[in-house]
């Protein structure tokens, strides 16, 4: 019943996990945060860690913890890249993963060289499928 | 869903599903654990006054000639004087002291109710079988043929009484009343597991289509100021009133003393654990339930390490960012000699160490 209402309402505009991210390409800045599914199945989320500007990741690489009320999830990039930005608003109002997480929720952004690993993500449409199915 | 585990309903299920709470696998049963999010439902009854559905919990009847003696031989509590129309919390715990179940015991004219968590019940009917062999004790296992749900919160009374037609104000806290309603028995106690006021009601199961209206409206036309909350709300309520969790705070593994529940043992009287508990005592305890308050927002997990410098001294049994408090606060089994208030200790979350404070608990105390 909600996961119908998610399914409607995922962006197609970006690239989708299996462990519930999205990935949004905008030249050689790629946006990353957690899906709106995966944010209601946590419940109230109340801690975001995040790494430092300048950290560098590789593909399938841990690049934070995600807290709620009921547990604590680790956060993975599915393309390499260095921190260029981190959601600073989040420290303070980690609710907005919660209330916005396709937009306001966002969690940090990398520069890329390549997002051409990001090709084997779902889109909007099979994401919608994947947890439809879970 | 790909799991095909059947899960049991309760008989509120349909209308948790209609005021949209998410459903999730509780020991079983499905039960919601969130309706509009546990940090407002929690808040909700901290202010106001929420339905909680706490059908899947056991409730047994015992009748018979013996009962008094027999449950007074299998509890901590001593019920050699217990009041008819009182209930009485208590620990049912193995001869060594292991904690089977915390449970509340009531007294009625005609009988007594034993009400024990829902995990438990199996093991619970087991044992109480098991013991009242060769005594006049009949045990039946009333469950599924009842509904039992929690209404908590300081507006709880104002509205019971209004819902009811009944005087339940004057009842003090740890009573019992029951009713007819609809030409079917309702047993009202004034109970509760938020820390709050309130009330906790068993029903026929029949009849919950009935009341349950009465009590929440319905999803187009909910009830101005009673809610539904589910179970993580519940969880945080019981956390900053540091009531004790079956699994988390309370097991087999631990004795009610360390526990910090020496208020419902009396080691004056003989019952099952009572000499393990003595000799417990006797000895001096070596860990005790202990009040925590950490820097910061993260949530401290069961299992994780509580230090202080290089020693390890024990480990977390359950924690939250309290909405009340605003802090992240948590309970842990700790060495003795490190329970003093304001003693500095470390909690390794996710391999860092945070800092954290003993406090006293309850964290939370209602206004009075």
């Amino acid at each position: 019943m909600a996961q119908q209402g998610d399914a409607m309402t995922i962006p197609a505009d970006r690239r989708y996990s299996e462990t519930h991210e999205w990935f949004l390409v905008e030249g050689e800045v790629v946006t990353i945060g957690l899906t709106q599914h995966a944010a209601d199945e946590l419940t109230d989320i109340t801690f975001v860690e995040l790494p430092d500007e300048g950290a560098e990741f590789g593909v399938g690489d841990a690049i934070g913890e995600i807290e709620s009320v009921k547990a604590t999830s680790e956060l993975f990039t599915a393309v390499a890249g260095t921190v260029v930005e981190v959601n600073t608003a989040l420290a303070d109002h980690p609710e907005l993963v919660n209330d916005d997480a396709y937009d306001e929720g966002w969690l940090l952004r990398l520069k890329v060289d390549s997002a051409a690993s990001l090709g084997s993500l779902m889109k909007s449409k099979e994401y919608g499928n994947f947890i439809g199915s879970q | 869903m790909t799991d095909t585990t059947i899960l049991q309903k309760t008989p509120l299920h349909d209308a948790h599903v209609d005021f949209g709470g998410r459903m999730v696998d509780f020991s079983g049963w499905s039960l919601p654990i969130s309706f509009a999010g546990i940090t407002e439902e929690h808040r909700h009854t901290r202010n106001a006054c929420s339905v909680f559905d706490v059908s899947h919990m056991g409730r047994l009847v015992l009748t018979g000639e013996d009962c008094e003696s027999f449950l007074n031989r299998i509890c901590t509590r001593n019920l050699m004087e217990a009041e008819v129309g009182r209930s009485y919390y208590s620990h049912i715990c193995r001869e060594d002291g292991g904690i089977l179940d915390d449970v509340i015991v009531s007294r009625f004219e005609d009988r007594w109710g034993v009400v024990c968590n829902g995990a438990n019940r199996q093991k619970i009917v087991g044992w109480l079988d098991q013991h009242r062999e060769g005594t006049d004790v009949l045990l039946r296992d009333e469950t599924t043929s009842t509904a039992m749900v929690a209404v908590q919160g300081p507006k709880t009374m104002e509205l019971a009484a209004e819902i009811t037609g009944q005087d339940l104000a004057s009842m003090k806290r740890y009573r019992h009343v029951s009713y007819e309603f609809m030409g079917m028995k309702v047993t009202v106690y004034r109970c509760g597991y938020t820390g709050e006021d309130g009330v906790e009601v068993v029903i026929p199961a029949g009849i919950v289509k009935l009341l349950l209206p009465r009590l929440l409206g319905n999803p187009k036309k909910p009830h101005p100021i009673i809610k539904p909350a589910g179970l993580g709300a519940r969880d945080t309520l019981r956390i900053e009133a540091a009531m004790p969790l079956y699994g988390h705070e309370l097991s087999e593994d631990v004795d009610p003393l360390s526990a910090g529940q020496a208020w419902c043992v009396d080691l004056n009287k003989e019952f099952l654990g009572a000499d393990a508990m003595r000799k417990k005592k006797a000895e001096g305890l070596l860990k005790q339930m202990t009040g925590l308050e950490l820097d910061g927002r993260r949530i401290a997990r069961q299992h994780q390490r509580v230090f202080v410098g290089a020693n390890d001294v024990g480990e977390i049994t359950s924690g939250t960012l309290s909405p009340t408090i605003g802090k992240s606060i948590a309970m842990a089994f700790v060495d003795v000699s490190c329970r003093e208030e304001g003693t500095f200790v470390e909690v390794e979350i996710s391999g860092k160490r945070v800092g954290a404070r003993v406090v006293k608990m309850p964290f939370y105390t209602k206004p009075k």
